[in-house]
């Protein structure tokens, strides 16, 4: 049915375009004309590699060789040598920095390890709403492993062995979690999945119940088997209404293959699982909240300890888990803790979902092993910074985190380098910020954020986020006092210092990075009165250049309060008071004298 | 049926594999194509259903019959929502990005119709997998 025989693909990605591949695909197509075989071979421009530091990139299909660096004169080379007499052209493979050999297929290139997914393998690969595609890709054979042949002690070693560690947040070893709800007397026991996903910018949680349901009902029937457990319990944001439809159908699909019910894998083991709907409050998803609102109380925080693995839903052992740590357990049971602690650092296993937002090219989600540096992320994976811009942060954490500078675009990634250069892991937003972005207002957003989700019940978190939040509404708006630097911080320590849960105790992260790596922002703003990106409306002050100016009149004709004057072919001046920075004049002027603030 | 062993777990995946094998090596024992499409909320919001429903639409018109239709979740690749692949036997499959109602009709006239594949709308896999 096909008529070509072969595909050249030629990376037409943003940043590929402007490394000539148009270039390279005209020159490719034209050889292929002399030769003869445009009827049988074509040449199609495609989306991003991702791997744009190596581009523009050619691939050939269908034996998947890939080269790297291509010039537009290099095509002549690539269709005598390779599609017509079937030779690799060597010189334009890539070289293995580590293995210093060059590889032909893009699978075995270490470049494409830069994505692993473990958590992620399913999503897109098969139908959510059909359990037949999950077993075919070995689902739940780890359920029926785990049940059939091996003791929970033996399910609690190979978690321990393996190095995982939750992906909610904190980054607390599963194993050992699993462990402790194990050792606690009593067998009424739970297991939580939080499905909450509070922090504004993550979603890979939801793409994994929506893509991939069933392995989190395997991986809790796992947990509850290794703990103790007979009931599961998914605490799920209202918001995420396909996720909900694709779990109950998984659930229900479950339970009539007898994978979830009273004999599972005809060993006599019990499990079911129910859903358990939040209304989407951010301090939800603090655990203790969490249980709370599932028994139907108010979803606030209490003091840990007790911790809920000791007294947790209805006062019993509980572990609570996240999704996404949930996704990792069944290959780690059939790949085996070794396969899982070969990956990653040191001391932070496995891989990390990563949803990708902001000014960077390639938005989306990715998964990389633990130790990838932000720079691959950002700039192979990602794309770059969208228009060729420059990169100025990147937020990780979420409101709980903080922001991370060119300065460590280069540092491996893990829990703990992320906590010592004054951010976290988080759940995995990764919000990416360009020149344009003023780092005050960022700081503000997430204090609007925090100090309305804040629960109130202690009072640091309650009136002292509040506190922040006024403070930077006023820098943003020039009113702006040069104690306030001092105060924010004052504030700042103390509220992590003193407030009861995890909400309180990072919300003043994003201001106190903020003011660590951008403090000279702060000054302007308060000082100067100027936004130094000209985010801040109320700070930005349009300008007219008199060198440039050529007395059009055009600026002075859109300003919709009159605030420019001048005759014709005399320079113009604003009347910075007035100016309300609606930037017409900057659009109307065609000789580039109107100056952005 | 409830399933009651490993065996009898296996024995589903046996009879499943055959299914979605064409989705990563392309080989399949059966002669039909496969258009998976990215339905996950991120998808949908983009437009995902309007794809969908053209690509049921334009089957029905063209009256192919040995295609199949799949709804899967969320690839990643959310700068290109929606996202369709196309698995044919014999071939690589190719996925495409950024597919509107339009998109999916050139698809299936040009793509599975006619073996040729759409510049522009073509994204390349960046990842491996457990
Ligand atoms: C304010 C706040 C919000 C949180 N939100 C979430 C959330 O949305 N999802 C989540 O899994 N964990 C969240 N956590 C972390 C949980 O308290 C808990 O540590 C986690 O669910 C444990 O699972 P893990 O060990 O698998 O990470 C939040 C914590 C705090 C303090
Ligand atoms: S820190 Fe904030 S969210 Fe947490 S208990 Fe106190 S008031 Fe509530
Ligand atoms: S920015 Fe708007 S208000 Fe200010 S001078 Fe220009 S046109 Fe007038």
């Amino acid at each position: 049915m096909a008529r070509y025989r072969s595909h050249i693909m030629v990376c037409g990605g943003t940043g590929c375009v402007s490394a000539e591949s148009e270039a390279i695909i005209e020159n490719l197509k034209a050889e292929l004309k002399s030769h003869g075989y445009d009827n049988e071979i074509k040449v199609v421009k495609t989306g991003c590699f991702g791997f744009c530091g190596q581009g523009p990139i050619v691939k050939v299909h269908p034996e998947n060789v890939f080269y790297v660096k291509v010039k537009p004169e290099d095509a002549k080379e690539i269709i005598e040598e390779h599609i017509i007499k079937g030779r690799r052209v060597e010189r334009l493979l890539y070289e293995e920095p580590m293995l210093k050999e060059k590889l032909d297929e893009s699978s075995k290139m270490n470049f494409y390890k830069k994505q692993y997914r473990i958590a992620l393998r399913n999503c897109g690969l098969i139908n959510p709403e059909d359990v037949n595609e999950y077993i075919a890709f070995r689902g739940y054979e780890a359920l029926g492993q785990v049940l059939t042949e091996m003791t929970p002690e033996e399910v609690l070693k190979v978690m321990k062995d393996s190095g995982l560690r939750g992906r909610g947040g904190g980054g607390f070893p599963t194993g050992l979690k699993w462990e402790f709800t194990a050792k606690q007397p009593g067998n009424e026991k739970y297991i939580m999945c939080n499905a909450d996903e509070g922090d504004p910018g993550a979603f890979m949680d939801r793409s994994i119940l929506e893509g991939d349901p069933h392995t989190i009902l395997e991986a809790m029937a796992i947990g509850g088997y290794a703990t103790g457990a007979n009931h599961g319990i998914i605490y799920i944001r209202a918001e995420y209404p396909l996720a909900i439809k694709r779990l109950d159908i998984a659930i229900e699909q479950a339970r009539e293959l007898g994978l979830l019910g009273d004999d599972i894998f005809g060993t006599g083991f019990k499990f079911d699982i129910e859903l358990k709907y939040g209304a989407g409050a951010f301090v939800c998803g603090e655990e203790t909240a969490l249980i709370h609102s599932v028994e139907g109380a108010r979803g606030e925080p209490t003091k840990k300890p007790p911790f809920p693995s000791v007294e947790g839903y209805r006062g019993k052992p509980t572990s609570v888990n996240n999704v996404e740590t949930f996704a990792n357990v069944p290959p780690i049971i059939l790949k085996g803790s070794e396969w899982f602690s070969s990956i990653g650092t040191e001391k932070s296993k496995g891989t990390k979902v990563f949803a990708l937002a902001g000014k960077v090219n390639n938005v989306g989600l990715v998964e990389v092993p633990m130790g990838t540096t932000l720079r691959e992320i950002i700039y192979d994976i990602g794309g770059g910074i969208m228009d060729g811009k420059d990169f100025k942060a990147v937020q990780t954490g979420g409101p709980s985190g903080g922001v991370i500078t060119v300065a460590d675009l280069d540092t491996p990634i893990d829990y703990e380098s992320l906590k010592a250069i004054g951010s976290m892991m988080g759940s995995g937003g990764m919000i990416v910020m360009d020149e344009d972005d003023c780092m005050v207002n960022i700081a503000k957003f997430y204090l609007e954020f925090t100090q309305d989700e804040s629960c109130g019940k202690c009072t640091p978190c309650r009136i002292g986020t509040k506190r922040m939040y006024e403070i930077l509404a006023r820098i943003t708006e020039g009113e702006g006092k040069p104690e306030d630097i001092d105060n924010l911080k004052q504030l700042g320590e103390m509220i992590k210092n003193t407030a009861l849960c995890g909400l309180g105790q990072t919300a003043p992260n994003p201001v106190l990075s903020t003011l660590h790596y951008f403090r000279n922002e702060y000054e302007a703003h308060i000082k100067d009165k100027r936004c130094l990106t000209g985010s801040c409306k109320a700070l930005s002050k349009y300008s007219i250049d008199p060198d440039k100016c050529i007395g059009c009149t055009a600026c002075a004709r859109v300003c919709p309060v009159d605030c420019i004057s001048g005759k014709v072919k005399e320079v113009h001046v604003i009347d910075a008071e007035k100016c309300i920075a609606c930037g017409a004049c900057y659009d109307a002027c065609k000789f580039d004298a109107v100056i952005k603030p | 049926m409830a399933i009651k062993s490993l065996d009898e777990l296996k024995k589903i995946r046996d009879n499943s594999l055959k299914k979605v094998n064409l989705r990563e090596s392309g080989e399949n024992g059966e002669e039909i194509i496969e258009m998976m499409v990215g339905m996950a909320t991120c998808g949908i919001a983009a437009g995902a259903r309007e794809t969908l429903n053209a690509i049921l639409d334009e089957i029905e018109a063209k009256g192919i019959k040995n295609i199949r239709v799949v709804q899967v979740g969320c690839m990643g690749y959310c700068h290109s929502e929606p996202t369709v692949q196309v698995n044919m036997p014999g071939h690589e499959p190719i996925l495409y990005g950024n597919v509107s109602a339009k998109v999916a009709k050139d698809i299936i006239e040009k793509h599975i119709l006619n073996g040729e594949l759409l510049d522009e709308n073509i994204l390349i896999k960046t990842f491996n997998k457990a």
